[in-house]
């Protein structure tokens, strides 16, 4: 064993990847449970990965036949059911795990120096996963596919000048049609997943030539034994390999419970339009994306302009990138910064969630208030961090991690 | 001759015309995929013009065709409807039709070439979704003074019986008037402006 090791490591450095990134990777010892969703990201996206080969087997991209070849895959498919429930509830579970897995890295810092490109690829990879859920959503071919797939397109034509234009390049047809479908097809189930693959591997890469950031927001770096190994790191195999199984299990628990009882979710993982084919000529009487992308959504509907509501929803994701600039304060982890910083970043959490839930609704007047008021506070909490963050009053920080 | 130093200008340079050069070539092949997207001559062909017959066409009705993948309305108007719309001026955003939704034959009051028949593209001007015809005075969700017209159920976005737009709804402008125009009194040819504009 040991001799064809040898011999491998000669021609290949398989020794030195597995410790760089597994064995002698050395990670701070005070993780909690929010340091299980990375890992579960990467899980759901096996998932997806499998699953989504598998569907493409029985799945036709033509305008023609899409809708029915779905309908083929639950009904005659040998458990054709099950694989397509996996891929719709893991689309659904990728944003629930990213979402929180962003939400840990607004409360512990760790998009700040020396982690802003770890930030900066984890934003791409949560571009390119919208890109990539938006893509998927057509392929079904139902009324929602098609409605919300026209109404996203429309957005590019606020553009001024090129708009009508670039949407007509990117429907390729003068509506959303077969052409579309295709050309869509080809993106979700080929380039993006290559896309997404790669920013994952150079957002790990990041990760593990800085070292992990922790709760307490200590870089356990400053710290080393002798033998140059942080006195608060322990390898990631097998402390965290194996911790992260539980994680895991937790995690497959309520993905199974879903996938089996509740696959449509009342809804809001499989909207109810959807199980009616395309129809050009018929709107239906209430679009609404999939839930995780209504807070920008309440955005857009909010600014009763086109070309600046379309410009306010780019804007809400895009001030995201350059967080770790607007943040100017020292202290990484909630743990030890000002009330604040607690009371904005809460405030922050209540808007997404607020805008989320109007997103899923029709306007009225008093709706379309409301959704102005989370979109100021949304964009607020950029606005009040740049003011306070940098002469905030924090606590001080421990020079070694806490329990 | 040789000598012992490099000289890193003109490695620059070099480095920097073969980019240039490559980022050119890079250019021109990227040119039949991004055309690929545009649409295909068999899209192009489909998109053809279409003919409506509205000899059956009644007062107060509304008739849908499919032109190019999208919704035409046709609405016969009544001599009420065309009153009714001179007094919502106030409460429209472009009511005179200065934008350029409509060919030149279609900006006037009624925004059409025969008063009573309208023609219009049945895709919000928003975010593209199908607005539902609400011929009904003064329905209930949509307010007393409610003279008939075209309610977006995607974002709210209303629109009076010339496909113009209310102010405070986010549809910025007024429905498109496709071009049309009229082969025989009855027939009207969706598509094209023909010859007579």
């Amino acid at each position: 064993m040991n001799k064809l090791l040898n011999w491998v490591d000669e021609r290949f450095p398989l020794s030195s990847l597995w410790n760089d990134h597994m064995g002698q990777y050395y990670a701070p010892k005070n993780f909690n449970f929010w340091y299980f969703f990375g890992s579960l990201a990467l899980l759901v996206l096996v998932i997806q990965i499998v699953s989504g080969i598998f569907l493409t087997m029985h799945y036709k991209p033509d305008g023609a036949t899409a809708f029915a070849s779905v309908e083929y895959i639950m009904r005659d498919v040998p458990y054709g059911w099950l694989i397509r429930y996996m891929h719709s509830t893991g689309a659904s579970a990728f944003f629930i795990v990213v979402y929180l897995h962003m939400f840990r890295g607004l409360m512990y810092g760790s998009y700040k120096q020396p982690r802003e490109l770890i930030w900066l690829f984890g934003m791409f990879i949560y571009l390119a996963l919208m890109a990539e859920a938006f893509m998927g959503y057509l392929l079904p071919w139902g009324q929602m596919s098609f409605w919300g797939a026209q109404v996203i397109i429309s957005l590019f034509g606020a553009i001024p000048w090129i708009g009508d234009a670039l949407t007509l390049w990117i429907r390729g047809d003068y509506v959303i049609s077969d052409a579309t479908l295709n050309r869509f097809f080809a993106l979700h189930v080929i380039a993006l997943p290559f896309v997404l693959v790669g920013l994952i591997v150079a957002h790990i890469i990041a990760l593990h030539e800085v070292g992990s950031n922790n709760p307490d927001g200590v870089e356990i770096k400053k710290n080393k034994d002798e033998n140059g190994i942080p006195k608060d790191g322990i390898p990631f195999h097998p402390y965290y390999s194996v911790k992260d199984i539980v994680g895991v299990i937790v995690f497959l628990m309520f993905f199974v419970s879903v996938m089996f009882f509740a696959p449509e979710m009342g809804g809001y993982f499989l909207e109810h339009a959807n199980f009616v084919p395309a129809d050009a000529l018929k709107t239906p009487e209430h679009i609404a994306p999939v839930w995780y992308f209504t807070p920008f959504y309440a955005i857009l509907r909010a600014v009763p302009d086109k070309l600046l509501g379309v410009i306010a929803m780019f804007a809400s994701i895009a001030v995201l990138f350059v967080l770790p600039w607007i943040d100017r304060c020292k202290v990484k982890s909630i743990r030890y910064r000002a009330a604040i910083y607690k009371v904005n970043l809460a405030a922050f959490v209540v808007s997404f969630l607020v805008l989320g839930y109007l997103g899923m609704l029709p306007t009225t007047p008093g709706r379309t208030l409301v959704a102005q008021i989370a979109s100021i506070v949304y964009f607020g909490f950029f606005a009040v961090l740049w003011y306070t963050s940098k002469n905030e009053q924090t606590k001080p920080v421990p020079e070694r991690v806490t329990k | 001759m040789t000598t012992d130093t490099v000289d890193t200008g003109k490695r620059r340079t070099l480095t920097l015309a073969t980019s240039a050069v490559a980022a050119v070539g890079a250019g021109f092949v990227a040119v039949p995929f991004v055309s690929s997207w545009a649409p295909s001559e068999r899209a192009k062909t489909a998109g053809a013009p279409v003919e409506v017959d509205i000899s059956k066409l009644d007062e107060g009705r509304l008739l849908t065709v499919e032109w190019r993948g999208k919704p035409v309305w046709v609405v016969k108007r009544s001599n009420k409807t065309l009153e009714d719309l001179k007094t919502l001026d106030d409460s429209l955003r472009d009511s005179a039709s200065e934008n350029d939704q409509q060919p030149e034959y279609a900006k006037n009051a009624s925004r059409s070439r025969k008063p009573e028949i309208l023609v219009l593209v049945g895709i919000c001007t928003h975010l593209g979704c199908s607005p539902t015809f609400r011929p009904d005075l003064a329905a209930a969700d949509l307010g007393a003074d409610w003279k008939g017209g075209f309610f977006c159920p995607c974002h709210g976005s209303k629109f009076d019986l010339a496909g113009r737009v209310y102010q405070g709804v986010p549809a910025p402008l007024n429905l498109e008037v496709p071009p049309h125009y009229y082969v025989s009194d009855n027939v009207i040819l969706i598509g094209e402006d023909g010859s007579a504009a």
